[in-house]
This record gives structure tokens, C-alpha cells and sequence, in this order.
């Protein structure tokens, strides 16, 4: 189970839009195996972030509405939100060392 | 050290775990830390397998081969293998979080990797239209019109699976005649929502932020065609994953491990292959699993004859 606090369509705007630091949200779904298999790898680069980057999970067979706004057609997506705006797209499970290099100006 | 390290976690990689782990010989199997379960994590119900009449999913059948594996002492570690010695007694295996395991017996089963198309615009799409994998992204797919890339088995599975959400599903082939098997065929044909587009190539993929469309080419004729769809899914077939034993391993004029006959036997003693990486031909997860069990049996005799003191430092150090 992961450790990642879980965002609806209801609270995108005031969890991930008005966050004052950024933010970085999983789109993901029950059956995507690789959601499942990133999302650990996801809690732990979290864990050693904790200060520069906060990390949320958003269910997109629950929450249609935000999914379809960012144009999600392949899961898991990471995106990286600051002052409401997307700053970072990276799609698709891959291993830790490769993710934090694509996330590597958030987490200096 | 270890008496055997397997690298994969297949079906090939799980089988060769067990029989390993039922011989005690306490196998460590690198698993991948994102792609682990092999192929099967991204297929829905797998009809073929002997043992489930009623059919099971991949990602299930994997999670109770990893199961049956670890009941008997098999080892995973979630990461990837950067570099590989494998020439030598003792063989070295360099992980992603920079440790490095040593075995006296390697098992080599990556599996295979999807092909690409080869077009400029296929990786700066893929994720926003372009797709390999029809169980993961077809449901964002709804009501809009896609193509799938392909005449094979994949191909047809995954245009008949997009059938649940797109409107429309082309199928795009370079040949007036598909590889697929028939029962596969008789499905597609049958589906009012699956169009057949023969002696077609991709020669562009069209879209900005996003797909919304793919240039053909007639393979006959040179025509020029649009197709204005929404998403793309490539199934032309794999490549053995074979990076990185490049120069140490011989390769088959295919590109699989070359081995010795039935056996699993690589050119480097110690070290064996399994499943897809050695199979240009059939590639089902019974057969990989076949494979793997050949290749535990060859690593545990090559092991029975090794000297007594080198397999005693193998067995003296605990992981």
C-alpha cells in the first residue's frame, strides 16, 4: 500500500493547483501493473525528498475529470505541478535511478 | 557469493527459481525493479496456460510463481543489472544501487523488448497517443479511433481488446495475409469495429502535444494515405534483450543466446539461457517456463562438478 496521500477531482485545486511547493502527481490506475510496480520506487524518492518535493497519487477511473483536463492516455503519469502549472511530464514505470534523473532540478 | 544467480523474472526466471530453490541451492533472482513478472504484468487473461481450466491472469500467475519460488528459499531483489563479468569461475553481477553480487552459476532470462517502428516522432509521442501496451492504455481510449500496427498474435489480441473502448480500430499491415493464428483471425474478421488496412506502412506520425493522426504508405504502390486517429499501438514483435552480455555471449544469426542443442548451455561455462532471449520461434510462457526448468537442471549439474573448496566459499558466505 502506498504511502502517497491520494487527490480527487474535488481536491485537485486546492491539494495540487495552490500548492506552495511543487508537487508531483501519479496518475494511475487499479489494473496498470506498471503503476504498481513504480509506486514503491514513487514512496521512496518521496521519503528522501520529503522537504522538496511532496508526492500524490490520483486515481484516474475515479477521478475522469482531471485525467481527461491534463490529456492522461498513458498510465502511470507523473507530472510535476508548480504554482498550478504542469513543469515536468514523465510517463511510464522505470527504475529508480532513471526517475530521479528526469526529477533531478527538484530534488537538488 | 552465491551458487546461482538468476536475471529475470519471467516465466523462464521464476521456473528456473524453483527448481533451484527445491535442489537448495538458494537462487538470488534479480527481478527488475520496474518490469518484474516479465511480459505477462501487462496481459489480462491468459486462456493457454495447462493447470487453469478457467483461464487466470498474467499478473496473477506471476505473483504465485514468485510465491512457489520463495517458498523454497528463492531470493528477490528488486533492481536491475547494470554490467555483467561473466567470463571466469566466479561470475560478477553489478546492480543498480551500485552492490555487486557474485555466483559461481548465472542464469540469463530478460525475456525480449517490443520493437519499434523506427520514426522520428514514435518516442516523442509515445505516452501521448503512441502505445505498446493496449491492457494499459486502452481504456483512455474511449470512443476514439485508433490503429494497431501489426499481423500477429499481439497484434490481433490487442485490436480486439481496444474493441471495449475505441469506436474504430484499424489494422495496419504490410502484407495482404496476417501471421496470426486462426482462431485469432476468425475474432478480428468477425468484429464489426476492427477495419483491416492491408499493404499499408507507417511513414509519419502526425501531432503536436499529442497524436491525431498517422501517414501511410502503400507497400504496393507507394499511395500516400492519412488516418486520422487518436491513438497508435505498435505490435510488430520483440528483440531479445541482449545488451548486456554483448561480447561476452554468441549470439544466434537471429540475435537470440546462441545454446548448446536442448541444453541451455551458453559459450561461457557457468552460465546458462532461458526463455524468450534463447526462443526466435515460439515464445509462450509455458514454453519459457520449460526452458527455465532445463536451464536450473544444467546449472545444478555444471555445480555438482565444480571443485568441493569453490563450492564451499559459495555456500559459506549467506547473502
Amino acid at each position: 500500500m502506498s504511502s502517497a496521500k491520494d487527490v480527487t477531482d474535488a481536491s485537485f485545486e486546492a491539494d495540487v493547483l495552490n500548492s506552495d511547493k511543487p508537487i508531483m502527481v501519479d496518475f494511475w490506475a487499479e489494473w496498470c501493473g506498471p503503476c504498481r510496480a513504480v509506486s514503491p520506487i514513487l514512496d521512496k524518492i518521496a521519503e528522501e525528498n520529503a522537504e522538496k518535493l511532496s508526492i500524490v497519487k490520483l486515481n484516474v477511473d475515479d477521478n475522469p475529470v482531471t485525467a481527461e483536463k491534463y490529456g492522461i492516455t498513458s498510465i502511470p503519469a507523473m507530472y510535476v505541478f508548480k504554482n498550478g502549472e504542469v513543469v515536468k511530464r514523465v510517463i511510464g514505470a522505470k527504475p529508480k535511478p532513471a526517475l530521479e534523473a528526469d526529477l533531478a532540478e527538484f530534488l537538488a | 557469493m552465491r551458487q546461482i544467480v538468476i536475471i529475470g523474472s519471467g516465466p523462464a526466471g521464476y521456473t528456473a527459481a524453483i527448481y533451484a530453490a527445491r535442489a537448495n541451492l538458494k537462487p538470488l533472482v534479480i527481478a527488475s525493479s520496474v518490469e518484474f513478472g516479465g511480459e505477462l504484468m501487462k496481459t489480462t487473461e491468459v486462456e493457454n496456460f495447462p493447470g487453469f481450466p478457467d483461464g487466470i491472469m498474467g499478473p496473477d500467475l506471476m505473483i504465485k510463481m514468485q510465491a512457489q519460488a520463495e517458498r523454497f528459499g528463492a531470493e528477490i531483489v528488486y533492481d536491475d543489472v547494470v554490467k555483467l563479468e561473466l567470463a571466469g569461475e566466479v561470475k560478477k553481477i553489478h546492480l543498480g544501487d551500485g552492490s555487486v553480487e557474485e555466483a559461481l552459476t548465472v542464469i540469463y532470462a530478460t525475456g525480449s523488448e517490443y520493437r519499434k517502428l523506427g520514426l522520428e516522432d514514435e518516442t516523442r509521442l509515445s505516452g501521448y497517443g503512441v502505445s505498446w501496451c493496449a491492457t494499459c492504455d486502452g481504456a483512455f481510449f474511449k470512443q476514439k479511433k485508433v490503429a494497431v500496427i501489426g499481423g500477429g498474435d499481439s497484434a490481433l489480441e490487442e485490436a480486439t481488446f481496444l474493441t471495449r473502448f475505441a469506436d474504430v480500430v484499424y489494422l495496419v499491415h504490410r502484407r495482404d495475409a496476417l501471421r496470426a493464428s486462426a482462431a485469432m483471425q476468425d475474432r478480428a474478421f468477425a468484429d464489426p469495429k476492427i477495419e483491416m488496412l492491408w499493404n499499408q506502412g507507417v511513414a509519419h506520425i502526425y501531432g503536436d502535444e499529442k497524436v491525431t493522426g498517422i501517414g501511410l504508405v502503400s507497400t504496393v504502390d507507394g499511395t500516400e494515405t492519412t488516418l486520422d486517429v487518436q491513438g497508435m499501438f505498435v505490435a510488430i514483435g520483440a528483440d531479445p534483450r541482449t545488451h548486456l552480455v554483448h561480447g561476452q555471449l554468441d549470439l544466434t544469426d537471429v540475435g537470440t543466446i546462441a545454446v548448446d542443442g536442448r541444453s541451455s548451455r551458453t559459450n561461457l561455462a557457468g552460465v546458462f539461457a532461458a526463455g524468450d532471449v534463447v526462443d526466435p520461434t515460439y515464445k509462450q510462457a509455458i514454453t519459457a517456463a520449460g526452458s527455465g526448468t532445463v536451464a536450473a537442471l544444467d546449472a545444478e549439474h555444471y555445480l555438482a562438478d565444480l571443485p568441493a573448496e569453490l563450492l564451499a566459499r559459495a555456500v559459506a558466505v549467506p547473502a
